[in-house]
């Protein structure tokens, strides 16, 4: 300080005890840019590559408007480049041993951690988050994400020697959290031996960049990282349509992500989707109502609320929601608006002027639609995307507002009275990212935890992250999860599914004798909510056998059959709550009284596909044999206790998908269908369970075997009928959470096309013929990961 | 330390108490912000050291002070900083002086003596400090002592059983007899956080204390193991904004023992803004029990006023 100070100043100062200004300095960042003359390139094969067309787009910096750098305009052709790049990269990548790999990574987290100052002033002048924000968050965790993957590097060659990478992997990354959302992609992808080609979002591309610089520094192998610059439309399009990516990784909107699943599903590439939310904010009257507050103020109005999984619908219990608003909106005044480089404010600006036009007319439509709108008076900067901390009040879950991701500082304001409504309130989205709880009650707190559909839940607390923990939504918010050993799996597949052959109608050639059945007819029914059920349009379908006679008949199913058995199982769904022990107990009795029907069982398939008696009674002796196996998984298919790196644990719980609809394939009529319907139900799903089409006297005779067997009505329903048309309808059920489909190519591009809508989890044989017989293969962990979604609780700790 | 409409002694309610929740974690998790979410730097930084030097207490409560001692204290708390430091901020008038010098009974008088003329408040440690464990009446009378002797303020300290015991009623009746024989000077209630166990415990102790008519409340004696945190300056001053939204009446907090370094203090004043208002930054309601932290700071004024790192020796002894 300098004697030519005005004394008034100071004296001035000490009686407003403003704080003043705390401006980071931008020199480093812009003198990074300014290296390029401000014309960034892609980054392929180890080197900068100007794009092919020499075409180039503006990036601005939001909080002044102005232009930071031109970032290179990808094309087809330069994706086309970097897949090949990849290409060549790919095979001495996946050959390194773990540690290779992970002293690579480690590397590449020790070059985040060193040049950390570089990689927070240059994402936020890039993107308009507070410096304090990617100081403190966004550098540190993605830093944390490349440790944490140089130990998965490291062991994974006997953590993960069933399997084994994909080999190039497409990666679409938002605007949101530029940085850390390409740790999340790259270090997982890395770490699992794949090589990766990663389209950053057009606003945000300077510290992916920035991040190719460093990939130079730690000496990565040529094309093991690719970053290919443009538009979603141009450059992002090319990548998942590209037949040499073999996984697309992307975070974003959930439009987009339903157009990637829709483009990509006549194909056999791995998909996860980390896509949009409208995630509840829960406060019970007996939480700590103070701390309540400040997790508000980190749910949706961190990262100016654009986060995926911000707390944006705030849930008040009644009687403390009147005195929690006031409190709120007394916070909500104290907050600081402005240059995001200062380190004193708490929102910076609104990532561009789009965005800042799609936010201001969706607060428009809020008041439009009768909802009151509150907002700080906190004084916003002249330039730039500023909007206030917003509250909506006198809303309900019919407006607009209160349905639809605003993606912006914007809370909606409910009240609830009882825990069930809670809960109700809670699951009255399409989405399911995450959500927060707070109460002192640790009963309250872990009796609604489960209840909520979302992949997180923070009790608590609210935005926690890490490395260890896995991160991913339900419903329409994806699938997948990134973080953790379950985020690893995302980027590996089974080793055997390489070697699969294509699936083939199998032939029937042997003959059998005649038809033997006795005297009586007996009538297949469809099994429907614990009933049988006649279909519903009355018709019937001839059942041949192996050469092609008539045996018997079977209903014709149709759209309200299916209707009514996802009614059913959304009716049965508390068979997820039952205990672990019970539907141990249950499978086993099921296999109890196969074993006693073994022969009929045998004989009918026999008689159906033409098989021997040998391999027939093999076939019932392995379904029995199977359920076992899923007795046994029932009670020890655990999820584990996470660790991360601050006082709490984050308990990782594999719960119950819901319902899942199940396409047996034709061959193996029983082994099939217990492969597939046993570890569903294991899990705790209800199953609605489409019969082999040329056998379908297998599944229609089991559910004499369910009845008997003490399985709760609705828990496994089974129809019969043309499997493709039904599978269709199934697949574009709503209700239907997730959806299996085993049979030809064809039909497995129709059930991906037609998941869309709710963005339902599916799982194909990809057009290849499964060895069921063979357990290596045809049971064990995939399976039950597939039946399985797994929700990460946070819960702290401490008094 | 006037000018606002001083606490009252208020019908003891228990159901204020019942509705008190405090969550360690996430209490924590705000605390960290307070350094990171605001900063105060360079001419702001002088302008709040400066303030800050009116929030001090400037105590000496050792089994050896002395007379002496005791008006070495007085003379720093006169002149807290080095004049040519002042001259070199360009604020060579500036009047400054720390919010009160802290003493034992015994050295009231003294410390009276040494201040007279300055306005100065001498506080007073009272009521068998720092246990609180001696008998009522002698208690009682030490404070009426105090007064006499010329203490502006006494700093009481309760007895811990009672809040580890729950007896909040006995607590709450207690106070109220302190509060009595304070008179018109004002009374500073040490919870002795440290021993409280529970931040919750740290919070209904600071409800009860204030519905008995306390004018600060303030953390430690500066003798248990655990002194003034973060985490418990939340929690009590999160008290003191529901209680004045309760009563309307504005209750003072004094983190004690501990503060030792600027750096420290700032983020405490920044605690003060952000959860009570610039109000609750200014010496009538906000002192810090402390002594080197004046050293520091001033430290840190001569580091500001010349670009160069200071050493403590070349500032008088507290």
């Amino acid at each position: 300080m300098t004697k030519n100070n005005n004394t008034h100043s100071l004296v001035e100062k000490m009686k407003n005890l403003e704080y003043g200004n705390a401006m980071e300095s931008d020199q480093q960042a812009l003198a990074w840019i300014a290296k390029f003359d401000g014309k960034l390139n892609h980054f392929i094969g180890g080197d900068w590559a100007t794009p092919l067309e020499r075409s180039y787009l503006a990036s601005n910096n939001p909080a002044t408007g102005k232009i930071l750098a031109n970032i290179a305009k990808g094309t087809a052709k330069d994706i086309d480049l970097a897949v090949k790049a990849a290409q060549k990269a790919k095979d001495k990548w996946a050959a390194l041993s773990g540690h290779q790999r992970a002293k690579y990574l480690y590397a590449l987290a020790r070059l985040l951690q060193k040049h950390a100052r570089l990689f927070a002033t240059l994402e936020t002048l890039d993107n308009g988050k507070p410096i304090r924000e990617s100081r403190d968050a966004d550098i540190p965790l993605a830093a944390r994400h490349f440790y944490h993957h140089a130990g998965w590097a490291q062991m994974g060659d006997k953590m993960f020697d069933s399997h084994e990478p994909y080999g190039v992997v497409g990666q679409i990354i938002p605007w949101n959290f530029p940085l850390l959302m390409l740790s999340w992609k790259i270090a997982p992808a890395l770490a699992a031996g794949n090589v990766v080609v990663l389209k950053p979002a057009e606003y945000t591309s300077l510290t992916a960049l920035l991040f190719a610089d460093i990939c130079k520094e730690a000496g990565l192998p040529n094309g093991v990282v690719n970053i290919v610059t443009g538009l979603g439309a141009e450059a992002g399009e090319a990548l998942i349509q590209h037949q040499d990516v073999k996984k697309i990784a992307f975070t974003g909107s959930t439009n987009i992500g339903r157009h990637i699943r829709k483009v990509t599903a006549n194909t056999d590439k791995g998909l996860s989707l980390e896509l949009g939310g409208k995630s509840p904010f829960i406060v019970y009257a007996d939480a700590d109502i103070d701390a309540a507050i400040e997790g508000v103020v980190n749910a949706i109005f961190f990262n100016q609320g654009q986060v995926c999984c911000a707390g944006s619908r705030l849930l008040l219990q009644e009687p403390i929601a009147q005195k929690f608003l006031t409190k709120l909106r007394i916070r909500m005044n104290k907050f600081v608006l402005g240059n995001p480089m200062d380190k004193n404010v708490d929102m910076g600006a609104i990532v561009d002027p789009v965005q800042f036009k799609r936010i201001n007319d969706l607060l428009k439509r809020g008041v439009d639609e009768g909802a009151t709108m509150w907002q700080s008076d906190c004084q916003i900067p002249d330039v730039g995307s500023y909007i206030p901390p917003t509250i909506f009040t006198d809303v309900s879950p019919a407006d607009h507002i209160v349905q639809e991701e605003i993606f912006g500082p914007v809370l909606v304001v409910l009240t609830f009275r009882t825990n069930a409504e809670a809960e109700l309130l809670a699951n009255n989205t399409k989405y399911g990212l995450s959500a927060s709880v707070w109460s002192e009650d640790i009963n309250q707190c872990l009796d609604i935890a489960p209840k909520i559909k979302a992949g997180v839940v923070w009790v608590n607390s609210t935005n926690q992250f890490d490395a260890a923990v896995g991160f991913g939504g339900y419903r329409e918010s994806g699938y997948g999860r990134e973080g953790g050993r379950e985020g690893m799996y995302e980027y590996l597949k089974p080793k055997y599914l390489a070697k699969l052959p294509k699936f083939k109608t199998p032939e029937q050639k042997s003959s059998v004798k005649s038809d033997k059945r006795t005297s009586i007819d007996r009538t297949a029914k469809l099994y429907i909510g614990g009933k049988q059920a006649r279909p519903d349009n009355g018709h019937s379908l001839a059942v041949m056998n192996a050469e092609g006679n008539k045996i018997a008949e079977v209903p014709h199913g149709s759209r309200k059959d299916i209707r009514n058995a996802v009614a059913a199982a959304l009716k049965a769904k508390s068979w997820a709550g039952k205990t672990a022990h019970l539907r141990a107990q249950i499978l086993y009795y099921i296999a109890e009284n196969l074993e006693i029907r073994r022969t009929e069982f045998a004989s009918r398939i026999e008689h159906s596909t033409g098989i021997s008696a040998k391999l027939a009674m093999d076939e019932v002796e392995q379904s029995i044999s199977r359920l076992f196996t899923y007795a046994a998984w029932a009670d020890k298919f655990d999820g584990a206790v996470h660790n991360p790196p601050t006082r709490a644990v984050a308990i990782a719980m594999n719960e119950a998908i819901g319902t899942i609809g199940i396409t047996c394939p034709n061959e193996a009529p029983l082994l099939s269908f217990i492969s597939l319907v046993a570890p569903a139900i294991a899990m705790g799903n209800c199953v609605v369970a489409i019969a082999s089409e040329t056998a379908p006297l297998l599944a229609t005779d089991f559910y004499q075997i369910l009845e008997t067997s003490d399985l709760p009505a609705g828990v496994v329903n089974i129809i019969t009928g043309p499997k493709d048309e039904l599978s269709k309808t199934l697949v574009e059920h709503d209700d239907v959470d997730a959806m299996w489909y085993f049979g030809t190519d064809a039909g497995c591009t129709m059930v991906k096309q037609q998941s869309i809508h709710n963005l339902k989890q599916v799982w194909t044989n990809e057009g290849k013929a499964y060895p069921w017989g063979d357990a290596s293969i045809a049971e064990g962990e995939t399976f039950l990961r597939k039946a399985t979604q797994i929700k990460n609780i946070w819960i702290p700790y401490g008094v | 330390m006037s000018n606002i409409k001083r606490n009252e002694i208020m019908a003891f309610e228990p159901d204020w108490l019942a509705d008190i929740r405090v969550n360690k974690s996430a209490t924590e998790a705000r605390c960290a912000t307070y350094g990171t979410r605001r900063s105060v730097k360079k001419e702001h930084q002088l302008a709040w050291l400066l303030h800050a030097i009116g929030n001090i207490d400037l105590t000496t409560l050792s089994g050896d002070d002395t007379d002496a001692r005791v008006r070495r204290l007085c003379a720093k708390a006169k002149r807290p900083v080095r004049a040519d430091i002042l001259a070199d901020l360009a604020v060579p008038d500036l009047k400054l002086q720390t919010g009160a010098v802290c003493v034992y009974h015994n050295f009231v008088a003294t410390a009276v003596d040494a201040l007279n003329g300055t306005g100065i408040p001498v506080a007073a440690v009272s009521t068998g400090f720092p246990h609180g464990l001696s008998p009522l009446e002698t208690r009682l009378r030490e404070i009426e002592l105090s007064v006499a002797a010329g203490a502006k303020e006494i700093d009481i300290v309760i007895e811990r059983h009672m809040v580890l015991s729950g007896d909040w009623k006995g607590l709450y009746e207690l106070m109220v007899s302190f509060r009595q024989a304070c008179g018109d000077a004002h009374i500073k209630t040490i919870l002795a956080t440290g021993e409280l166990g529970t931040l919750k415990n740290v919070a209904k102790a600071s409800m009860v204390c204030m519905m008995a008519g306390a004018d600060f409340i303030k953390t430690s004696t500066g003798k248990e193991s655990v002194n003034a945190t973060l985490p418990i300056s939340l929690t009590m001053t999160r008290m003191i904004r529901d209680y004045y939204e309760r009563t309307g009446f504005k209750v003072g907090y004094k983190p004690a023992g501990g503060i030792s370094d600027a750096k420290t203090c700032l983020t405490y004043l920044s605690l003060m803004r952000e959860e009570l208002g610039r109000e609750w930054m200014q010496p009538n309601l906000f002192r810090f029990g402390a002594s080197s932290l004046l050293n520091d700071i001033e430290r840190q004024l001569e580091h500001g006023a010349t670009g160069r790192y200071s050493a403590s020796y070349r500032h008088s002894l507290v």
